[in-house]
Protein backbone atom coordinates (compact mmCIF):
# COMPACT_ATOMS: atom_id res chain seq x y z
CA UNK A 1 0.00 0.00 0.00
CA UNK A 2 2.37 2.52 0.84
CA UNK A 3 4.61 1.45 -1.92
CA UNK A 4 1.40 2.20 -4.20
CA UNK A 5 1.22 5.43 -2.34
CA UNK A 6 4.80 6.43 -3.31
CA UNK A 7 4.29 5.41 -7.08
CA UNK A 8 1.20 7.76 -7.72
CA UNK A 9 3.06 10.10 -5.76
CA UNK A 10 5.94 9.87 -8.31
CA UNK A 11 3.66 9.77 -11.22
CA UNK A 12 1.89 13.30 -9.69
CA UNK A 13 5.10 14.50 -9.51
CA UNK A 14 6.76 14.12 -13.08
CA UNK A 15 3.08 15.02 -14.29
CA UNK A 16 2.99 18.56 -12.72
CA UNK A 17 6.24 19.02 -13.85
CA UNK A 18 5.45 18.60 -17.47
CA UNK A 19 2.14 20.51 -16.95
CA UNK A 20 3.51 23.28 -15.70
CA UNK A 21 6.28 24.19 -17.45
CA UNK A 22 4.31 25.70 -20.05
CA UNK A 23 4.94 29.06 -19.82
CA UNK A 24 6.15 30.26 -23.09
CA UNK A 25 9.71 31.41 -23.39
CA UNK A 26 10.08 30.21 -19.62
CA UNK A 27 11.44 26.21 -18.52
CA UNK A 28 10.17 24.64 -14.91
CA UNK A 29 13.02 24.82 -12.21
CA UNK A 30 12.09 22.01 -9.59
CA UNK A 31 12.73 23.76 -6.00
CA UNK A 32 15.24 22.11 -3.27
CA UNK A 33 17.55 23.12 -0.39
CA UNK A 34 21.08 24.81 -1.16
CA UNK A 35 24.04 26.50 0.83
CA UNK A 36 24.38 29.70 -1.26
CA UNK A 37 27.11 31.70 -0.80
CA UNK A 38 25.31 34.02 1.67
CA UNK A 39 22.45 33.28 2.51
CA UNK A 40 20.10 33.45 6.22
CA UNK A 41 23.11 32.65 8.14
CA UNK A 42 24.96 31.08 5.14
CA UNK A 43 23.28 27.80 5.99
CA UNK A 44 20.89 25.90 4.10
CA UNK A 45 17.66 27.89 2.69
CA UNK A 46 14.97 26.55 0.51
CA UNK A 47 13.92 27.17 -2.82
CA UNK A 48 10.38 26.31 -4.01
CA UNK A 49 9.30 25.31 -7.60
CA UNK A 50 9.00 27.93 -9.88
CA UNK A 51 9.34 28.68 -13.30
CA UNK A 52 12.57 31.30 -15.04
CA UNK A 53 12.91 32.71 -18.56
CA UNK A 54 15.05 31.34 -20.69
CA UNK A 55 16.65 34.16 -21.33
CA UNK A 56 17.47 37.47 -20.16
CA UNK A 57 15.29 40.43 -21.83
CA UNK A 58 15.78 42.25 -24.50
CA UNK A 59 16.26 45.40 -26.28
CA UNK A 60 13.73 44.84 -28.85
CA UNK A 61 11.28 43.18 -25.57
CA UNK A 62 11.86 46.62 -23.45
CA UNK A 63 10.97 48.83 -26.63
CA UNK A 64 7.48 46.87 -26.58
CA UNK A 65 6.92 47.41 -23.15
CA UNK A 66 8.04 51.14 -23.38
CA UNK A 67 6.18 51.31 -26.70
CA UNK A 68 3.05 50.11 -24.23
CA UNK A 69 4.18 51.65 -20.60
CA UNK A 70 5.00 55.03 -21.81
CA UNK A 71 5.93 56.01 -17.89
CA UNK A 72 9.39 53.81 -18.20
CA UNK A 73 10.34 55.79 -21.49
CA UNK A 74 13.69 57.38 -21.35
CA UNK A 75 12.84 61.18 -21.08
CA UNK A 76 9.63 60.13 -18.73
CA UNK A 77 11.04 57.95 -16.27
CA UNK A 78 10.79 59.02 -12.77
CA UNK A 79 13.76 60.52 -10.98
CA UNK A 80 12.21 58.77 -7.95
CA UNK A 81 13.07 55.44 -9.74
CA UNK A 82 16.16 56.01 -12.64
CA UNK A 83 19.24 57.87 -12.44
CA UNK A 84 20.65 59.75 -15.20
CA UNK A 85 22.07 56.75 -17.43
CA UNK A 86 18.94 55.09 -17.76
CA UNK A 87 18.68 53.50 -21.29
CA UNK A 88 21.98 55.81 -22.05
CA UNK A 89 22.11 53.19 -25.04
CA UNK A 90 19.04 54.54 -26.62
CA UNK A 91 18.61 57.64 -28.71
CA UNK A 92 15.88 58.94 -27.37
CA UNK A 93 12.03 57.03 -25.96
CA UNK A 94 11.54 54.63 -28.69
CA UNK A 95 14.69 53.96 -30.88
CA UNK A 96 18.12 52.86 -29.29
CA UNK A 97 21.39 53.65 -30.95
CA UNK A 98 22.62 52.28 -34.02
CA UNK A 99 25.26 50.35 -32.15
CA UNK A 100 22.89 47.96 -29.99
CA UNK A 101 21.02 44.98 -31.45
CA UNK A 102 17.52 44.00 -31.11
CA UNK A 103 18.29 41.05 -29.53
CA UNK A 104 21.08 41.89 -26.80
CA UNK A 105 19.85 41.97 -23.67
CA UNK A 106 18.74 44.88 -21.96
CA UNK A 107 20.76 47.27 -20.24
CA UNK A 108 21.01 50.28 -18.13
CA UNK A 109 17.90 49.42 -16.12
CA UNK A 110 16.87 50.42 -12.64
CA UNK A 111 15.85 47.80 -10.30
CA UNK A 112 12.29 49.74 -10.24
CA UNK A 113 12.25 49.25 -13.85
CA UNK A 114 13.10 45.67 -13.96
CA UNK A 115 10.13 45.05 -11.11
CA UNK A 116 7.66 46.49 -13.01
CA UNK A 117 8.09 45.12 -16.24
CA UNK A 118 7.75 41.85 -14.82
CA UNK A 119 4.94 42.20 -12.83
CA UNK A 120 3.33 43.91 -16.37
CA UNK A 121 4.14 40.31 -17.93
CA UNK A 122 2.32 38.48 -14.47
CA UNK A 123 5.89 37.78 -13.59
CA UNK A 124 8.69 38.80 -10.80
CA UNK A 125 12.04 39.61 -10.38
CA UNK A 126 14.03 36.68 -8.90
CA UNK A 127 15.29 36.23 -5.27
CA UNK A 128 18.40 36.03 -4.95
CA UNK A 129 18.25 32.51 -3.84
CA UNK A 130 16.46 31.40 -6.68
CA UNK A 131 18.65 33.49 -9.20
CA UNK A 132 21.72 31.68 -7.14
CA UNK A 133 20.37 28.37 -7.22
CA UNK A 134 19.86 27.62 -10.90
CA UNK A 135 22.84 29.63 -11.58
CA UNK A 136 24.92 27.30 -9.96
CA UNK A 137 23.95 24.53 -12.82
CA UNK A 138 26.30 23.77 -15.51
CA UNK A 139 25.24 21.80 -18.46
CA UNK A 140 25.00 18.71 -16.93
CA UNK A 141 24.91 19.17 -12.91
CA UNK A 142 22.64 21.09 -11.00
CA UNK A 143 25.26 22.36 -8.65
CA UNK A 144 28.19 22.55 -10.42
CA UNK A 145 30.04 24.70 -8.20
CA UNK A 146 32.73 22.01 -7.04
CA UNK A 147 33.91 21.57 -10.67
CA UNK A 148 36.77 23.54 -11.29
CA UNK A 149 36.02 23.91 -15.20
CA UNK A 150 32.61 26.03 -13.71
CA UNK A 151 34.50 28.29 -11.78
CA UNK A 152 36.82 28.88 -14.58
CA UNK A 153 34.07 29.51 -17.07
CA UNK A 154 32.54 32.33 -15.79
CA UNK A 155 35.61 34.24 -14.20
CA UNK A 156 36.92 33.53 -17.73
CA UNK A 157 33.66 35.81 -18.92
CA UNK A 158 34.88 38.14 -16.16
CA UNK A 159 37.57 39.26 -17.78
CA UNK A 160 35.89 39.42 -21.20
CA UNK A 161 35.24 42.82 -22.27
CA UNK A 162 31.73 44.09 -23.64
CA UNK A 163 30.16 40.67 -23.84
CA UNK A 164 26.77 42.84 -23.03
CA UNK A 165 26.98 43.82 -26.72
CA UNK A 166 26.17 40.10 -27.57
CA UNK A 167 22.75 38.50 -28.10
CA UNK A 168 21.22 36.28 -26.08
CA UNK A 169 21.55 32.18 -26.42
CA UNK A 170 24.90 32.52 -27.20
CA UNK A 171 25.97 30.83 -24.30
CA UNK A 172 25.24 26.96 -23.70
CA UNK A 173 21.84 26.30 -22.14
CA UNK A 174 22.34 24.89 -18.13
CA UNK A 175 20.67 21.77 -17.22
CA UNK A 176 17.71 23.00 -16.72
CA UNK A 177 17.38 24.73 -19.71
CA UNK A 178 18.40 27.96 -18.77
CA UNK A 179 20.47 30.41 -20.98
CA UNK A 180 23.31 33.55 -20.55
CA UNK A 181 23.20 33.38 -16.33
CA UNK A 182 26.34 33.73 -16.98
CA UNK A 183 28.25 35.21 -20.13
CA UNK A 184 26.44 37.45 -20.87
CA UNK A 185 25.41 40.19 -18.43
CA UNK A 186 24.79 40.63 -14.62
CA UNK A 187 20.87 40.79 -13.15
CA UNK A 188 18.74 42.01 -10.90
CA UNK A 189 17.48 40.59 -8.17
CA UNK A 190 14.15 41.42 -6.41
CA UNK A 191 15.95 41.46 -3.08
CA UNK A 192 19.15 42.58 -4.18
CA UNK A 193 19.86 45.18 -1.24
CA UNK A 194 19.62 42.32 1.24
CA UNK A 195 23.17 42.52 0.79
CA UNK A 196 24.29 44.42 3.87
CA UNK A 197 27.87 46.25 2.48
CA UNK A 198 26.87 49.18 1.49
CA UNK A 199 30.25 51.56 2.33
CA UNK A 200 27.82 53.11 5.05
CA UNK A 201 27.03 49.57 6.14
CA UNK A 202 30.53 49.71 8.20
CA UNK A 203 29.15 51.93 10.35
CA UNK A 204 25.74 50.80 10.90
CA UNK A 205 24.51 47.93 10.30
CA UNK A 206 25.25 44.39 11.62
CA UNK A 207 27.08 43.97 7.91
CA UNK A 208 27.87 40.40 6.52
CA UNK A 209 31.47 41.62 6.95
CA UNK A 210 32.89 38.71 5.49
CA UNK A 211 32.17 40.05 2.43
CA UNK A 212 34.96 42.76 2.78
CA UNK A 213 38.30 42.10 1.49
CA UNK A 214 40.40 39.47 1.88
CA UNK A 215 38.98 37.52 4.64
CA UNK A 216 35.85 37.60 2.71
CA UNK A 217 36.76 34.84 0.61
CA UNK A 218 38.32 32.49 3.63
CA UNK A 219 35.09 32.49 5.23
CA UNK A 220 32.57 32.33 2.39
CA UNK A 221 30.87 28.62 2.36
CA UNK A 222 32.65 27.56 -0.36
CA UNK A 223 36.14 28.41 -1.24
CA UNK A 224 35.86 27.24 -4.46
CA UNK A 225 33.19 30.18 -5.38
CA UNK A 226 34.96 33.70 -5.84
CA UNK A 227 32.13 34.28 -9.12
CA UNK A 228 29.11 34.44 -6.83
CA UNK A 229 31.48 36.11 -4.54
CA UNK A 230 31.88 38.90 -7.21
CA UNK A 231 28.25 38.42 -7.54
CA UNK A 232 27.14 39.17 -4.13
CA UNK A 233 29.28 42.06 -3.98
CA UNK A 234 28.42 43.82 -7.06
CA UNK A 235 24.37 43.49 -5.47
CA UNK A 236 25.81 45.22 -1.92
CA UNK A 237 27.13 47.96 -4.08
CA UNK A 238 23.91 48.90 -6.07
CA UNK A 239 21.32 51.11 -5.26
CA UNK A 240 17.82 50.36 -6.64
CA UNK A 241 17.53 53.27 -8.91
CA UNK A 242 20.96 52.80 -10.52
CA UNK A 243 21.58 52.08 -14.12
CA UNK A 244 24.58 49.94 -15.48
CA UNK A 245 26.38 49.28 -19.08
CA UNK A 246 26.42 45.87 -18.09
CA UNK A 247 23.43 45.27 -15.68
CA UNK A 248 20.20 43.94 -17.14
CA UNK A 249 17.41 41.13 -15.47
CA UNK A 250 14.62 38.71 -15.91
CA UNK A 251 11.79 37.17 -14.75
CA UNK A 252 10.68 34.28 -12.96
CA UNK A 253 6.99 33.12 -12.03
CA UNK A 254 5.74 30.97 -9.20
CA UNK A 255 4.30 27.43 -10.32
CA UNK A 256 0.78 27.54 -10.48
CA UNK A 257 0.36 24.55 -8.40
CA UNK A 258 -3.25 22.63 -7.76
CA UNK A 259 -2.91 21.01 -4.53
CA UNK B 1 -1.74 33.80 -3.35
CA UNK B 2 -0.51 34.17 -7.12
CA UNK B 3 -3.95 35.61 -7.83
CA UNK B 4 -3.68 38.37 -4.94
CA UNK B 5 0.08 39.16 -6.74
CA UNK B 6 -1.47 39.18 -10.74
CA UNK B 7 -3.88 41.91 -8.94
CA UNK B 8 -1.51 43.94 -7.78
CA UNK B 9 0.96 43.47 -10.63
CA UNK B 10 -2.00 44.88 -12.83
CA UNK B 11 -2.82 47.49 -10.24
CA UNK B 12 0.67 49.22 -11.04
CA UNK B 13 0.63 48.73 -14.06
CA UNK B 14 -2.23 50.70 -14.86
CA UNK B 15 -1.22 53.66 -12.71
CA UNK B 16 1.09 55.29 -15.89
CA UNK B 17 -1.90 56.90 -16.88
CA UNK B 18 -1.03 59.38 -13.65
CA UNK B 19 1.74 60.49 -15.20
CA UNK B 20 0.32 62.40 -18.86
CA UNK B 21 -0.82 65.70 -17.09
CA UNK B 22 1.18 68.92 -18.75
CA UNK B 23 4.17 70.72 -17.54
CA UNK B 24 4.02 74.00 -17.15
CA UNK B 25 6.01 77.09 -16.20
CA UNK B 26 4.82 78.31 -12.61
CA UNK B 27 5.54 81.74 -11.55
CA UNK B 28 5.93 82.92 -7.73
CA UNK B 29 6.47 86.21 -6.20
CA UNK B 30 10.37 86.41 -4.86
CA UNK B 31 9.10 87.44 -1.50
CA UNK B 32 6.46 84.99 -0.84
CA UNK B 33 4.23 87.59 0.27
CA UNK B 34 1.42 84.80 -0.25
CA UNK B 35 3.42 82.44 1.02
CA UNK B 36 3.26 79.21 -1.65
CA UNK B 37 0.80 80.52 -4.13
CA UNK B 38 2.12 80.45 -7.63
CA UNK B 39 0.98 81.72 -10.87
CA UNK B 40 0.69 80.04 -14.42
CA UNK B 41 1.45 83.70 -16.15
CA UNK B 42 4.29 86.30 -15.92
CA UNK B 43 3.29 88.89 -13.59
CA UNK B 44 3.76 91.30 -10.60
CA UNK B 45 2.70 90.34 -6.83
CA UNK B 46 -0.17 91.92 -6.29
CA UNK B 47 1.08 92.67 -2.60
CA UNK B 48 4.80 94.01 -2.94
CA UNK B 49 4.77 94.38 -6.61
CA UNK B 50 7.73 92.97 -6.85
CA UNK B 51 8.04 90.78 -10.80
CA UNK B 52 6.99 87.39 -10.20
CA UNK B 53 9.81 84.80 -10.61
CA UNK B 54 10.07 81.60 -12.69
CA UNK B 55 9.94 78.69 -9.93
CA UNK B 56 13.10 76.36 -10.56
CA UNK B 57 11.46 73.49 -12.65
CA UNK B 58 13.43 70.77 -11.73
CA UNK B 59 11.94 71.02 -8.30
CA UNK B 60 8.56 72.06 -9.15
CA UNK B 61 7.87 70.14 -12.34
CA UNK B 62 4.23 68.75 -12.17
CA UNK B 63 3.48 65.82 -12.72
CA UNK B 64 0.80 63.95 -11.43
CA UNK B 65 -1.11 66.68 -9.18
CA UNK B 66 1.79 68.91 -8.24
CA UNK B 67 4.09 65.64 -6.91
CA UNK B 68 7.48 65.85 -8.50
CA UNK B 69 9.00 62.96 -9.85
CA UNK B 70 11.70 62.47 -7.09
CA UNK B 71 8.45 62.39 -4.68
CA UNK B 72 8.15 59.29 -2.62
CA UNK B 73 4.44 59.72 -3.28
CA UNK B 74 5.05 58.32 -6.57
CA UNK B 75 5.08 54.66 -4.56
CA UNK B 76 1.22 53.63 -5.30
CA UNK B 77 1.48 50.27 -2.64
CA UNK B 78 -1.30 50.33 0.52
CA UNK B 79 -0.05 50.31 3.83
CA UNK B 80 -1.92 49.69 7.05
CA UNK B 81 -1.71 51.74 9.98
CA UNK B 82 -1.27 50.91 13.78
CA UNK B 83 -5.20 52.00 13.49
CA UNK B 84 -5.71 49.50 10.83
CA UNK B 85 -6.92 52.01 8.42
CA UNK B 86 -5.60 51.61 5.15
CA UNK B 87 -3.55 54.28 3.48
CA UNK B 88 -1.44 55.71 0.41
CA UNK B 89 1.91 56.64 1.30
CA UNK B 90 0.30 60.16 -0.49
CA UNK B 91 -1.93 60.36 2.33
CA UNK B 92 0.94 61.93 4.12
CA UNK B 93 1.50 64.64 1.86
CA UNK B 94 1.60 68.20 3.30
CA UNK B 95 3.21 66.95 6.49
CA UNK B 96 7.53 67.00 6.91
CA UNK B 97 7.87 63.60 7.06
CA UNK B 98 10.61 61.98 9.14
CA UNK B 99 10.86 58.27 8.51
CA UNK B 100 12.53 54.81 9.61
CA UNK B 101 12.92 51.08 8.99
CA UNK B 102 12.55 49.33 12.08
CA UNK B 103 10.57 45.83 13.29
CA UNK B 104 8.91 45.18 16.29
CA UNK B 105 10.69 42.08 17.89
CA UNK B 106 14.32 43.90 17.15
CA UNK B 107 16.18 43.53 20.27
CA UNK B 108 19.50 45.04 19.25
CA UNK B 109 19.83 48.36 17.01
CA UNK B 110 15.96 48.95 17.01
CA UNK B 111 15.34 50.07 20.63
CA UNK B 112 18.40 52.94 20.09
CA UNK B 113 16.50 54.17 16.47
CA UNK B 114 13.55 54.06 18.04
CA UNK B 115 15.18 56.18 20.84
CA UNK B 116 16.96 58.42 18.16
CA UNK B 117 13.17 58.87 16.54
CA UNK B 118 11.92 60.16 20.17
CA UNK B 119 14.79 62.76 21.30
CA UNK B 120 14.34 63.99 17.54
CA UNK B 121 10.95 64.57 18.49
CA UNK B 122 11.36 65.79 21.72
CA UNK B 123 13.52 68.68 20.22
CA UNK B 124 10.94 70.07 17.76
CA UNK B 125 8.85 73.08 19.01
CA UNK B 126 5.32 72.04 20.26
CA UNK B 127 3.89 74.60 17.50
CA UNK B 128 5.66 72.24 14.76
CA UNK B 129 4.79 69.01 16.06
CA UNK B 130 1.23 68.94 13.88
CA UNK B 131 2.93 69.91 10.41
CA UNK B 132 5.70 66.91 11.06
CA UNK B 133 4.90 63.20 11.17
CA UNK B 134 7.26 60.66 12.27
CA UNK B 135 6.86 57.50 10.37
CA UNK B 136 8.10 53.95 11.39
CA UNK B 137 8.19 51.54 8.65
CA UNK B 138 8.11 47.52 9.79
CA UNK B 139 10.60 45.47 7.51
CA UNK B 140 9.18 42.62 8.66
CA UNK B 141 4.97 43.24 7.63
CA UNK B 142 4.04 39.41 8.81
CA UNK B 143 5.16 39.64 12.24
CA UNK B 144 4.33 43.17 12.83
CA UNK B 145 0.42 43.02 12.48
CA UNK B 146 -1.56 46.73 12.56
CA UNK B 147 -2.40 45.28 16.53
CA UNK B 148 1.35 44.41 17.24
CA UNK B 149 1.91 47.90 15.68
CA UNK B 150 -0.49 49.59 18.20
CA UNK B 151 0.71 47.76 21.23
CA UNK B 152 4.19 48.97 20.39
CA UNK B 153 2.94 52.33 19.81
CA UNK B 154 1.76 52.21 23.15
CA UNK B 155 4.00 50.49 24.98
CA UNK B 156 6.68 53.16 23.91
CA UNK B 157 4.96 55.98 24.39
CA UNK B 158 4.36 56.72 20.60
CA UNK B 159 0.91 56.85 20.60
CA UNK B 160 0.17 60.82 20.17
CA UNK B 161 -1.25 61.66 16.49
CA UNK B 162 2.31 62.73 15.29
CA UNK B 163 3.47 58.91 15.21
CA UNK B 164 2.05 56.92 12.86
CA UNK B 165 4.00 53.30 11.92
CA UNK B 166 2.72 51.18 9.00
CA UNK B 167 3.08 47.40 7.79
CA UNK B 168 3.10 47.22 4.02
CA UNK B 169 3.50 43.86 2.13
CA UNK B 170 6.94 41.70 1.32
CA UNK B 171 7.26 43.42 -1.72
CA UNK B 172 6.17 47.03 -1.43
CA UNK B 173 8.29 47.73 1.83
CA UNK B 174 11.50 45.92 -0.40
CA UNK B 175 10.19 48.68 -2.57
CA UNK B 176 10.03 51.36 -0.05
CA UNK B 177 13.47 50.45 1.02
CA UNK B 178 14.88 50.57 -2.33
CA UNK B 179 13.43 54.19 -2.21
CA UNK B 180 15.48 55.13 1.02
CA UNK B 181 18.23 53.09 0.33
CA UNK B 182 17.84 51.05 3.60
CA UNK B 183 18.94 47.29 2.95
CA UNK B 184 17.58 44.76 5.07
CA UNK B 185 18.26 40.59 4.99
CA UNK B 186 16.10 37.88 7.06
CA UNK B 187 18.61 36.23 9.31
CA UNK B 188 16.29 34.05 10.79
CA UNK B 189 11.89 34.40 11.13
CA UNK B 190 12.30 36.61 13.90
CA UNK B 191 15.76 38.53 13.49
CA UNK B 192 16.93 40.80 10.67
CA UNK B 193 19.77 43.13 9.87
CA UNK B 194 18.99 46.47 8.50
CA UNK B 195 20.85 49.60 7.76
CA UNK B 196 19.85 52.29 10.49
CA UNK B 197 18.64 55.36 8.32
CA UNK B 198 16.62 58.29 9.40
CA UNK B 199 15.22 60.18 6.52
CA UNK B 200 13.48 63.64 6.21
CA UNK B 201 11.16 64.58 3.86
CA UNK B 202 9.34 67.63 2.82
CA UNK B 203 5.94 68.13 2.63
CA UNK B 204 6.15 67.48 -1.23
CA UNK B 205 7.78 64.16 -0.19
CA UNK B 206 11.03 64.37 -1.38
CA UNK B 207 14.49 63.33 0.84
CA UNK B 208 15.92 66.30 2.20
CA UNK B 209 18.28 64.38 4.49
CA UNK B 210 19.34 61.01 5.77
CA UNK B 211 20.93 60.20 8.95
CA UNK B 212 23.25 57.46 8.91
CA UNK B 213 24.09 55.23 11.67
CA UNK B 214 22.84 54.69 15.61
CA UNK B 215 23.08 57.11 18.40
CA UNK B 216 24.83 59.78 16.11
CA UNK B 217 24.65 63.65 16.75
CA UNK B 218 20.58 64.45 15.17
CA UNK B 219 21.72 68.11 14.79
CA UNK B 220 21.80 68.31 11.25
CA UNK B 221 18.48 65.87 11.02
CA UNK B 222 16.64 68.36 13.32
CA UNK B 223 18.05 71.47 11.55
CA UNK B 224 16.56 70.55 7.79
CA UNK B 225 13.13 69.07 10.24
CA UNK B 226 12.72 72.50 11.00
CA UNK B 227 14.05 74.42 7.77
CA UNK B 228 11.36 72.12 5.42
CA UNK B 229 8.39 72.82 7.95
CA UNK B 230 7.04 76.11 7.37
Amino acid sequence: MKTQAFRLLLVLLVFQSVVFAQSEGMVFIEGSRYIPLYGRDSTVVEVKDFEMDIYPVTNSEYMDFVTKYPKWQKSKALKLFTDKSYLANWKNDLEFKDSEHPNSPVTYVSWFAAKDYCECQGKRLPTVDEWEYVAMADQTTKDARVKPSYNEQILAWYEAPRSNENSIGQNPKNVWGVHDLHGLVWEWTMDFNSVLITGESRKDVDKDSNLFCGSAAVNATDLMNYAAFMRYAIRGSLKAKYSMKNLGFRCVKDTNKIN
Amino acid sequence: MVSLFAILALESCQSDKKSSAQITEVYQCPMQCEGDKTYHEFGSCPICKMDLKAVDNTLKKTINEGISDASIFNLTSQWHTEENQVIHLEDLKGKTLVMVMIYTSCKAACPRLVADMRNIEAQIPDNKIKDIQFVMVSIDPETDTPERLKAFAVENIMDDEQWTFLQGTESSVREFANVLSVKYKEISPIDFSHSNIISVFNAQGELMHQQEGLGVDNKETIQTILQVTP
